[in-house]
């Protein structure tokens, strides 16, 4: 069952990636985008990482696509106004994107994969486990993120303000 | 046998998917002209990476993996706030989102 | 008999006098040449002259302490340790040494109390002395080396400090001309010193004196090498010393101030080149070759120099041709393998040419910058000191006994009898001309009346005392200073010949065996030189005070005259053969290879950064799909490169 739910979501994923990346229409790729991010948030679920599901959600769908959203909305962009490159540009992004996963692939092949003792542990993704890391292993990152979010807020007011 | 993901799909596909995902990230960053859209693929680029790191985590039984995805999601979130806004203040100057037209600072 | 414990006690008692010697007139350099300008001009001066009478003070405690057959040695570090050759820097104190150092410290002491007053009012005072202090310790370090490296330091340091000193009043372009041309005519003598050592240090893997005294003894004598060695440390002596064809710079170095020339063309630097030879003396008995050539250049030398001397008239000048003259004698004496003869004159002429020199210096002071004697005259009315240590130091110069000159002069023309009597009648023909050229200028300067203008006849005045104690010193010293080396004709036994046989007597078995002149051969030449001498003032004073001559303007000479007075165009022959092809060449290369050739490459390199620059900056297109394109390219390279290697 985990097989066919594993090959559903990827397929899945993987078409709203190529429409977010290939739709004419600003709007449509936000919001194939956002379903690219509930089945990524499926993934996580299959993985054992509950709380970091439900996380990638709120902020992910709920919050950044959003911001997009509104931003998309703002601009008052549509297919009409929608910028183009010219074809030969799109066919050699599409060489050099291929190019790259090629290599990848191809470095990939001979890595070893670290062995890992089974059992599986299934309970690592669980709320009390995440929070116990992140308060005693994680504590500097956690803290120094809040500074991060406060100095995004600050920037962000200061660079969107109209000048008067 | 438990009936756990893990146990039917190999650790390799998670790695793939992964890899797919970010090149058709990179794809997106050099096939789109409109500024927000390349920051949209920006953060695909992110989320294939964070998948990777979450399967390596429940493939290892070690939660930093999780942990670290967490703080990709906190950087991630600061980072589109404030790209955003550099958007729209740019917007402002030449009313459009086109990334071709700022091209002044060259030779 | 001395045991080896008191000799060990008395040598470590030596050894710190021996370190102080040069290390006072450096300390005077030092403290004259940082705190000069803070210092009144009145101390600076006394400064200097007691550096230098310390160490006069230290030489004198070695001198009565030290036993003639003995040496110092002083090891300071060693300096150069590559593989197989090892140069220490030291000292070695011995007779030879000791007395070069009582010459230069004791004149030189004496020059620089005269200076006080020479050089009163000069705004250069202060840096006067600083360089005179520098030049007394290089002169030192040269005595007192324990091994060429050393000595060739001294060398140097004295070239430089004759430059520095010929070209003291430098806003003068002639002056500095002549101090170029001093230093470049003794660079030219350096570079053979520089192959001799070379040569040497090849040959025998030291450059100390003994250990190249003790290697050359088994090589054959007049071998190849030795040969080699000698002649190229002869060309650096005749630079320094001024011998044919290196002495054009020493009658242009008349351009420093009298003390200058006193001290560094009289006394001191020009004999080095004549120490030099004294003390490789072994390595020149081997090589008789190279002491032929000595000869030759010696007497040479000593006969041009004096044809020359007859008809200058400047004062300084004739006193420079005297000088080079005097050396052309000193080198003939080493050449025929008279060595100790050769120093004896040499410690006997640092005394009265130094005074002939600051006598002079006493007549130009007094005439208020005159230097030419054809408007002097009359002036033993006026400067009475001046004229009587003047004198005296005229009759030393001639060889008229009891007088110093005497003394050495006869030593060396007796040798050069026993050797080759050409040899002895040259010397002798320079002998008479010297007294002639001598006593021409004491009656044109001191005789007859005054020929110059009246306002400068008003103002004519003795020198403050402290110009004329050491005249009237080194005229004491020119009058018994003979006295130590009076011959055994007389009866008694030559003190310095004995003083330094320790460091001669290494080459007396090499050298062949001369004819030993019996007594009254000797009183014969005594007598014929005494009234050769006598009979060339006496036809002085007929054409100059009987006669009263005077020498003609520079215009009306014509003929042999006319050629010796221009000193044979010496200076012009070297200018056209050497000094103008020379400057052909430079410009020759100037346009072929500097701008041609280097230029153009130099530009080239430039050009084609440029090319570079141009090129790469297209990169910069200002298009952010570009960068990133280019970003995915670069990473797809890296991954590529790392899969391969």
């Amino acid at each position: 069952m985990s097989q066919y739910l594993f090959f559903t979501l990827s397929i899945l994923t993987i078409i709203s990636a190529l429409y977010v990346v290939f739709s004419r229409n600003p709007m449509y790729s936000v919001l194939s985008l956002i379903v690219c991010f509930f089945t990524i948030a499926g993934h996580y679920i299959l993985l054992n990482a509950q709380f970091l599901a439900i996380v990638h959600i709120i902020v992910y769908a709920g919050a950044i696509m959003v911001l997009f959203l509104f931003t998309v909305m703002l601009l008052n962009l549509n297919k009409e106004t929608e910028p183009h490159k010219t074809n030969w540009i799109k066919i050699a992004a599409v060489i050099a994107a291929g190019m790259l996963f090629l290599t990848l692939i191809a470095s990939l092949k001979s890595t070893q994969l670290g062995t890992y003792h089974l059992p599986y542990r299934t309970t690592i993704g669980l709320v009390q486990n995440i929070g116990e890391k992140l308060f005693t292993d994680f504590l500097l990152p956690f803290e120094i993120s809040s500074i991060l979010f406060m100095s995004a807020m600050v920037g962000a007011v200061m660079l969107a303000k109209k000048d008067n | 046998m438990k009936e756990i993901a893990m146990n039917y799909v190999p650790q390799n596909w998670y790695l793939l998917l992964s890899t797919f995902l970010f090149c058709i990230g990179i794809m997106g960053v050099l096939f789109r002209r409109n500024a927000i859209i390349i920051m949209m693929c920006i953060e695909l680029m992110l989320n294939s990476v964070n998948l990777l790191l979450v399967a390596f985590s429940a493939y290892s039984g070690n939660s930093d993996g999780q942990v670290f995805v967490f703080f990709i999601m906190v950087v991630a979130a600061a980072e589109v706030a404030v790209g955003l806004a550099l958007l729209v203040s740019i917007y402002r100057n030449v009313a459009s989102t086109d990334i071709n037209i700022l091209n002044k600072l060259k030779w | 008999m001395v045991n080896v414990t008191d000799q060990i006690l008395r040598d470590s008692l030596l050894i710190t006098p021996g370190m102080l010697i040069p290390l006072f007139p450096l300390i005077g350099f030092l403290i004259n040449g940082l705190f000069g300008k803070y210092l009144p001009k009145s101390i600076t001066g006394w400064i200097a002259s007691v550096s230098v009478l310390a160490s006069f003070i230290c030489t004198f405690y070695i001198f009565t302490n030290l036993p003639s057959t003995s040496s110092l040695h002083i090891d300071l570090f060693n300096w150069i340790a590559y593989s197989n050759m090892n140069i220490g820097f030291g000292f070695l104190i011995d007779p030879l040494t000791l007395v070069m150092l009582l010459v230069i410290s004791g004149v030189g002491f004496l020059i620089h109390l005269y200076s006080i007053g020479y050089m009163h009012g000069d705004e250069g005072f202060t840096r006067f002395f600083t360089h005179l202090n520098l030049f007394i310790f290089f002169m030192m370090l040269l005595v007192m080396g324990s091994n060429y490296l050393v000595m060739f330091i001294g060398w140097e340091g004295v070239g430089l400090c004759s430059y520095l000193l010929i070209g003291f009043w430098f806003k003068n372009d002639a002056y500095n001309d002549a101090a170029k041309k001093a230093f470049i005519m003794n660079r030219i003598g350096d570079l053979g010193f520089l192959l001799g050592m070379f040569l040497m240090l090849f040959n025998f893997g030291s450059l100390d004196y003994s250990v190249v005294a003790q290697k050359a003894l088994l090589l054959q004598v007049g071998s190849s090498v030795l040969v080699a060695i000698t002649l190229l440390l002869f060309v650096g002596a005749t630079g320094k010393s001024a011998q044919i064809p290196l002495y054009t710079w020493l009658p242009d170095a008349m351009a420093g101030p009298t003390p200058v020339s006193a001290l560094i063309h009289a006394a001191t630097m020009v004999t080095a080149g004549i120490y030099m030879i004294v003390r490789s003396n072994v390595i020149y008995a081997l090589a008789p070759f190279t002491l032929e050539i000595v000869a030759i250049v010696g007497v040479a030398t000593c006969l041009f120099a004096a044809i020359i001397g007859l008809m200058q008239n400047d004062i300084k000048k004739v006193l420079a041709y005297s000088t080079v003259s005097q050396l052309g004698i000193m080198f003939a004496a080493l050449g025929i393998g008279a060595f100790s003869s050769g120093m004896f004159h040499l410690v006997t002429h640092a005394f009265f040419k130094a005074l002939l020199f600051l006598g002079s210096g006493s007549v130009i002071h007094a005439l208020h910058g005159e230097q030419d004697i054809r408007k002097m005259g009359g002036l033993r009315k006026y400067i009475k000191i001046t004229f009587i240590t003047f004198l005296i130091g005229a009759v030393a110069i001639s060889g008229i006994p009891p007088f110093a000159g005497f003394f050495s002069k006869d030593e060396i023309l007796s040798h050069a009898f026993e050797n080759n009597k050409i040899i002895w009648a040259i010397l002798s023909i320079s002998s008479m001309m010297t007294a002639f050229y001598m006593f021409r200028l004491v009656y044109l300067t001191f005789f007859n009346d005054f020929r110059g203008t009246e306002e400068t006849k008003t103002h004519i005045h003795e020198s403050p005392s402290i110009m004329t104690i050491p005249l009237i010193i080194l005229a004491t010293l020119s009058i018994i200073g003979g006295f130590i080396g009076v011959p055994s004709v007389f009866g008694f036994t030559h003190q310095f010949q004995a003083y330094i046989s320790s460091v001669t007597d290494a080459s007396k078995e090499l050298m062949k065996e001369n004819i030993e002149l019996n007594h009254s051969m000797e009183w014969v030449l005594i007598v014929t030189a005494v009234v050769a001498a006598i009979v060339s003032i006496l036809y002085a004073r007929f054409k100059y005070i009987i006669k009263k001559e005077q020498p003609s303007e520079d215009v009306t000479l014509s003929g042999f005259d006319k050629v010796v007075y221009n000193k044979f165009y010496v200076d012009e022959l070297y200018d056209s053969i050497i000094v103008k092809p020379l400057k052909v060449l430079s410009d020759l290369f100037l346009v072929l290879v500097d701008k041609l050739i280097i230029d153009l490459f130099v530009n080239a390199i430039a050009w084609i950064v440029g090319l570079f620059g141009r090129t790469l900056r297209l990169v910069q297109s200002g298009n952010t799909g570009f960068y990133v394109f280019a970003m995915v390219f670069g990473i797809i390279v890296l991954f590529v490169i790392r899969l391969l290697i």
